[in-house]
């Protein structure tokens, strides 16, 4: 498996560490419900094709990464920097 | 038909013309009082142990393969009850006591082999460690020894005690730990099962869970719909997929194990050791071969197939604990779909769906815990309350703050 990280190009799946699932969203505050806070840390979707998933390019550029993989095949079809996508969902884009 | 020497005796006299298949491969009936879905270990041993126990024989398990053919045949083979909690310690200790008497108990060779597990420690720090679980262990009656530089080099005299980074300084030993045939367990038990009853329906796959006013009253499957009035999931790997089918998300995410058999050798070593300063475990099995894994690949997968990064961080473990094995040659590897809970502990327990029953998360240590994950979860569906051995594997234990995280990594699957 190899990533195509945007500042460093093809690199070995070795060099990234993973997170794991992006789509979580960490509530908001000191307001955040428990319920919500239990579904933040704990509940994956956990789904078989494809998936949204945070690495981080350590042993490279040390950018965090968002990486659209299938997870039946592991083949990768898109990756974009983590600050961009953090940033366009703030504005209200679409990464 | 029953094994024993005479039988042997017999059928070799007979040119082994009389042996009879070891189960019936069921076709599903219309309705069962339980339905487990799952033919693996722990889903024979649940049916197993439904109607040895409980008396409960009208029962299927679902197999969408054949019986076998996902995480009993692909672990390593070790077996121990060498934790630390006072969650995991009396369950475990269950399994290792069904483990001892499991061949008898089935009528069935399942090369039960106490070889003894040998968990190696490197600095001081981590003996403090090992000497706590050790302590923890003989408090609860499990055998447990901690051994010094010297009492390791009496059982494994051949690896670097004197590594440069990562010297041996001592072992934590529990000598009633060692290996099983994997292969045999799941025969063993569909066998038992199947003798006491039980159809085991092979080819089924399980494609929805159908509910009527919020209580299960079925599965849908690949030959058609099967009634039920109680469900139990034993899918590790897949657990999301079918929980997903009942609108639930659980705390699990499915990663891949990869594992590794070298050519066969002569007996090289007579027990299971792990490394404790990477992760890197091996035993030999009786083929000669040697048997050894590592960490989990760490991203999420549903590939049953790994990566060189993961290979090659195994290697490394190996080849830094014991050089002699750079000049084995790997024979085969291969990869299985562990259910990583998000404290490393499993879950045996009810869902928030009346007749839905869970046993998942058993991450890479599902094989060991198959007799009493079998014995736990056939008491839950059998009386609707969990067994005392089992009693803090919940599910709302993530909700409730009650998290039984053996290694202290917090909730991040990959890492347990």
């Amino acid at each position: 498996m190899r990533i195509r990280c945007p500042h460093c190009g093809p690199r070995d799946n070795g060099e990234f560490s993973y997170l794991g699932d992006a789509a979580p969203i960490r509530p908001d505050g000191m307001e955040a419900q428990p319920v919500a806070m239990h579904d933040y840390v704990y509940l994956r979707d956990n789904p078989a094709g494809p998936h949204r998933e945070l690495w981080y390019h350590g042993a490279g550029c040390r950018s965090w990464l968002v990486v659209d993989r299938d997870t039946r095949t592991h083949e990768i079809t898109g990756v974009s920097s983590a600050r961009d996508v953090a940033l366009s969902r703030r504005t209200g884009e679409v990464a | 038909m029953r094994y024993s020497l005479l039988s042997v005796l017999g059928q070799a006299l007979r040119g082994q013309r009389d042996w009879k298949p070891q189960w019936r491969d069921a076709a599903p009936k219309a309705e069962y009082d339980a339905v487990i879905v799952g033919g693996g270990g722990h889903g024979l041993a649940t049916a197993y142990y439904l109607a040895k126990e409980h008396g409960i024989t009208n029962v299927a398990v679902l197999e969408k393969s054949h019986v076998g053919s996902g995480n009993v045949g692909r672990n390593t083979t070790i077996v121990r009850s060498n934790y630390g909690l006072a969650g995991n310690i009396p369950f475990y200790e269950r399994s290792m006591k069904l483990w001892e008497g499991l061949e008898q108990d089935i009528n069935y060779n399942a090369m039960v082999s106490q070889r003894g597990v040998l968990n190696l420690y490197h600095s001081d720090a981590q003996r403090d460690a090992y000497a706590r679980r050790g302590n923890a262990m003989r408090m609860a009656g499990i055998d447990a020894e901690l051994l010094d530089r010297e009492g390791v080099r009496g059982i494994v005299p051949f690896i670097d005690f004197d590594n440069a980074r990562f010297p041996v300084k001592g072992g934590l030993l529990q000598r009633r730990g060692g290996t099983v045939r994997h292969d045999a367990v799941a025969w063993g038990y569909a066998r038992a099962a199947s003798d006491r009853g039980v159809d085991i329906v092979q080819n089924c796959a399980v494609t929805g869970i159908r509910r009527e006013n919020g209580r299960v009253v079925g599965v849908e499957t690949s030959r058609g719909f099967i009634r039920a009035r109680k469900v139990a999931l034993s899918v590790a790997g897949s657990t999301s997929l079918l929980a997903s089918m009942a609108d639930l998300r659980l705390p699990i995410e499915s990663h891949v194990l990869q594992a590794f058999v070298s050519e066969g050798v002569k007996p090289f070593i007579d027990t299971v050791m792990t490394f404790g300063a990477g992760h890197f475990y091996v035993s030999q099995s009786d083929k000669g071969g040697l048997v050894f894994g590592g960490d989990i690949d760490g991203y999420n997968s549903y590939a049953q197939r790994g990566n060189l990064a993961t290979i090659e961080d195994v290697m490394e473990g190996g080849m830094a604990l014991w050089p002699g094995l750079g000049r084995l040659r790997l024979l085969r590897h291969w990869g299985g779909i562990m259910d990583m809970s998000m404290d490393g502990s499993p879950i045996i327990d009810r869902t928030p769906i009346d007749g839905l029953y869970l046993n998942a998360g058993w991450c890479y240590g599902g094989f060991k815990a198959t007799p009493a994950a079998g014995f736990c979860f056939a008491h839950l569906i059998a009386r609707d309350t969990s067994h005392e051995d089992a009693a803090a594997y919940r599910l709302g234990r993530f909700a409730t703050g009650h998290l039984i995280d053996e290694k202290g990594m917090g909730a991040q699957p990959n890492l347990h």
